[in-house]
């Protein structure tokens, strides 16, 4: 493994020790699912039922402003509780122990343009699986935006704000294009023609979401069609500014490690679990704000334990901040205000060529490795 | 248009929001009594919502319960009559000591609960022309489905004669005793024995002799143990009768023992292959069989790979947890079979 200075490095006996402790939490989780875990999705699930309700039956009074004000508010909730603590936990099999067809994994759909099933694929698998590995983990980036030093600059960078800035307003198509992996296309890596399954489907599920939102529910709402229609929309970027901050503070924060294909070849447990600590960061913050972001606040404890219910991470929080405390590894965490400042000043920060004295040690040594060898993640580790 | 308006999630889930019996397609029944008739037995009443076509007698269900908030599946014979006028409909589960969901219909089945049923399934039915003879046999719990071919008979007001040879331990352990008493008196053309094995023996020719010595030109149905049913079986086919019997097994679920040795044999039962276990994960096998499922990550964390397990228990290989729960969705990657498994791929 490369020596890195901001990484803390652990002997093998290490790692395998820090995998036997989370194994262990672990087994201790999904011994205690159940009933209460059970009531809780329901109550959120029915909880975003009703915000959604409120929501629409307002908007059919959204020509008085008060009325389309608390309309638009309780529909963004209702998305934002639909997209984060319930889609994202269901689809990554949170509930499946519970054997509900509308709370598995495999069945559900969710209130945003992306099919679900190709969400699972670039989230679930590739994300989840690869996190914070350059080259394998499309989440860098998205295709788009240079959001860590190892990605080489190029010219198309000095727009990296204003790339980041589109993509966070329209997050949901964002997110629905991203299995598309138009960067590979566009360099002739993947051919347009291997996409055409994805992009049915992706027309599918996107223009059932446009109907609804944009055409029927506005119709129904007769001469308050513009009203209805404003306020769907503004719930839907409501969730989409929601959405992109908390995730984009999932990884991006400074302090959060990253990592190439040769590090992560033959990992063991204890490696995976090394790497998705290191490479994630939390947001603080009170129960409510919890609830809104899907528990995404925990993200260190989601990426150890991504199918346990997401409630649980508040629990085993200060058990996985002690291990690492004790292992020397760094535990990044901090108030939303905070995190998102840093991502931005990120994204702003990468936008511009490295220049060797701004650069962490290790980046800048791979750098120039690969300014000489010409391709990426072609250095040795 | 309401379907275009509830994208992405389905009607469904917000009819549950005003009356949770409400669905388009799904079969949910609120339980409106509960009684036991024996000690080890439980019958629930359930009326069923619009959506349920109705069982023809002697066919079952499967119901679904939840249980520490995960959801059981058990099937059920259909007691009740075809043709009761209420609508509702009757099953009767015999409680199992090591079974969870059995048990918790005992202790915890309370009117006002709603369940999750199927449609009816099974084809220990009637014929649409009746025969002059109907001979039913059943044991401990097996009562279940012919009592409902035998209520559903009556009330059909059926002209031919109806033998019942049921057996269990003693009349305290026949779960509608008091009822088959009062339709024997009431009916003449039904004749009912209640066989005790401990004190007349298990079953053979001579309990036939004496109650329906003419039972080959009768029309049998039998449901119990396996036991009584190999010992029905084989008498009617050593006659030569075997067409004029039909038998209901209730499937027995998969003995938990295994520790993942490669015992037993896996069935993937959409593509017809069968192989036998070699010990690895359901992935791998799935594989080596010349199946390719989809997978993901192959660590247990993406849930790419999640299967349907239609019966058979099976350990997760990072916990060694066992589970034989029937119809289960499992992670392919992160299970090895422990015995017979049967997966629906």
């Amino acid at each position: 493994m490369a020596t890195r200075a901001r990484i803390p490095q652990l002997s093998p006996e290490q790692l395998d020790e820090l995998g036997r402790e989370l194994d262990a939490i672990r087994r201790e989780l999904v011994a205690d699912l159940g009933e209460r875990d059970a009531a809780y999705i329901r109550r959120v699930v029915t909880l975003q039922q009703r915000f959604e309700f409120l929501g629409r039956a307002l908007l059919w009074a959204g020509w008085f402003p008060p009325a389309w004000l608390a309309g638009t508010a309780a529909l963004s909730i209702s998305k934002i509780l639909d997209n984060m603590e319930i889609g994202h936990n269901v689809m990554h099999g949170q509930y499946d122990w519970m054997g509900d067809p509308a709370l598995n994994s495999k069945m559900f759909e969710w209130d945003t343009v992306c099919p679900s099933e190709q969400w699972r694929h670039t989230h679930n698998y590739v994300h989840h699986t690869f996190t914070n590995i350059l080259g394998k983990d499309r989440d860098i980036g998205y295709g788009l935006l240079r959001m860590i030093d190892a990605q080489r600059w190029r010219p198309y960078y000095l727009g990296n704000p204003v790339y980041a800035f589109v993509l966070m307003v329209a997050f949901e198509w964002g997110v629905m294009l991203h299995d598309l992996e138009i960067d590979r296309i566009m360099s002739g890596r993947r051919k347009w023609s291997e996409t055409r399954g994805l992009r049915r489907r992706m027309w599918q599920k996107g223009g059932k979401q446009a109907i609804k939102d944009y055409l029927l529910f506005p119709l129904l709402s007769g001469p308050g069609a513009l009203a209805t229609l404003t306020g769907n929309a503004t719930a839907n970027l409501v969730r989409n500014l929601w959405a992109f901050s908390i995730i984009f503070c999932g990884h991006f924060p400074d302090g959060v490690a990253d990592f190439t294909e040769e590090e992560c070849a033959n990992e063991t447990p204890g490696q995976w679990y090394y790497r998705q600590m290191l490479g994630s960061a939390n947001i603080e913050g009170g129960k409510l704000f919890h609830l809104m972001t899907g528990n995404l606040s925990f993200q260190i404890e989601h990426h150890l334990f991504p199918d346990i219910p997401a409630r649980r991470y508040q629990q085993i929080a200060p058990r996985i901040r002690e291990i690492c405390e004790r292992y020397g590894l760094g535990y990044n965490t901090g108030p939303l205000g905070r995190q998102v400042g840093s991502v931005w000043k990120k994204i702003f920060r990468l936008a511009l060529p490295p220049s060797r004295d701004r650069m962490p040690a290790g980046a800048a040594r791979r750098t120039r490795l690969r300014a000489l060898s010409g391709a990426r993640g072609a250095e040795a580790a | 248009m309401v379907t275009a308006l509830t994208v992405p999630h389905g009607v469904d889930r917000y009819l549950g929001l005003f009356n949770p019996l409400w669905s388009v397609g799904e079969v949910r029944a609120a339980i409106v009594a509960v009684a036991h008739h024996t000690p080890d037995s439980v019958t629930l009443t359930l009326r069923p919502n619009a959506n349920w076509q109705g069982a023809r007698a002697g066919q079952y269900v499967r119901l679904a319960v939840e249980i520490d908030g995960v959801r059981r599946t058990r099937c059920f014979s259909v007691a009740s009559s075809q043709h009761r006028a209420d609508g509702l409909i009757e099953i009767s589960a015999k409680v199992n000591p090591a079974g969870t969901v059995s048990g918790f219909l005992k202790r915890k089945a309370l009117p006002g609960q709603i369940v999750v049923l199927s449609q009816a399934e099974g084809e220990f039915v009637l014929p649409d022309e009746l025969p002059g003879h109907i001979l039913l046999i059943s044991g401990g719990s097996g009562i279940t489905p012919v009592m409902s071919i035998l209520r559903t008979l009556i009330d059909r007001r059926y002209p031919g004669r109806i033998t019942f040879l049921h057996y269990a331990a003693g009349p305290e352990d026949v779960i509608y005793h008091e009822e088959l008493t009062d339709l024997a008196a009431a009916h003449p053309r039904f004749t009912l024995a209640e066989t005790y094995p401990r004190r007349h023996g298990r079953f053979g020719r001579d309990h036939l002799a004496a109650t329906a010595p003419d039972y080959a030109d009768a029309l049998c149905y039998a449901c119990g143990p396996a036991s009584l049913l190999d010992a029905v079986g084989a008498l009617w086919l050593a006659e030569g009768i075997g067409d004029r019997l039909l038998v209901e097994r209730f499937a027995t679920p998969a003995p938990v023992t295994g520790t993942g040795e490669a015992v037993g044999e896996i069935r993937f039962v959409r593509s017809g292959i069968s192989a036998p276990c070699d010990g690895r994960t359901l992935l791998e096998q799935a594989e080596a069989a010349g199946l390719s499922p989809e997978y993901g990550c192959r660590m247990g964390i993406c849930h790419t790979c999640t299967s349907v397990k239609s019966s058979g228990a099976i350990r997760n290989v990072l916990n060694g947890t066992v589970t034989a729960e029937p119809g289960e969705r499992i992670q392919l990657c992160i299970t090895a079979p422990c015995g017979d498994v049967e997966l629906d791929m």
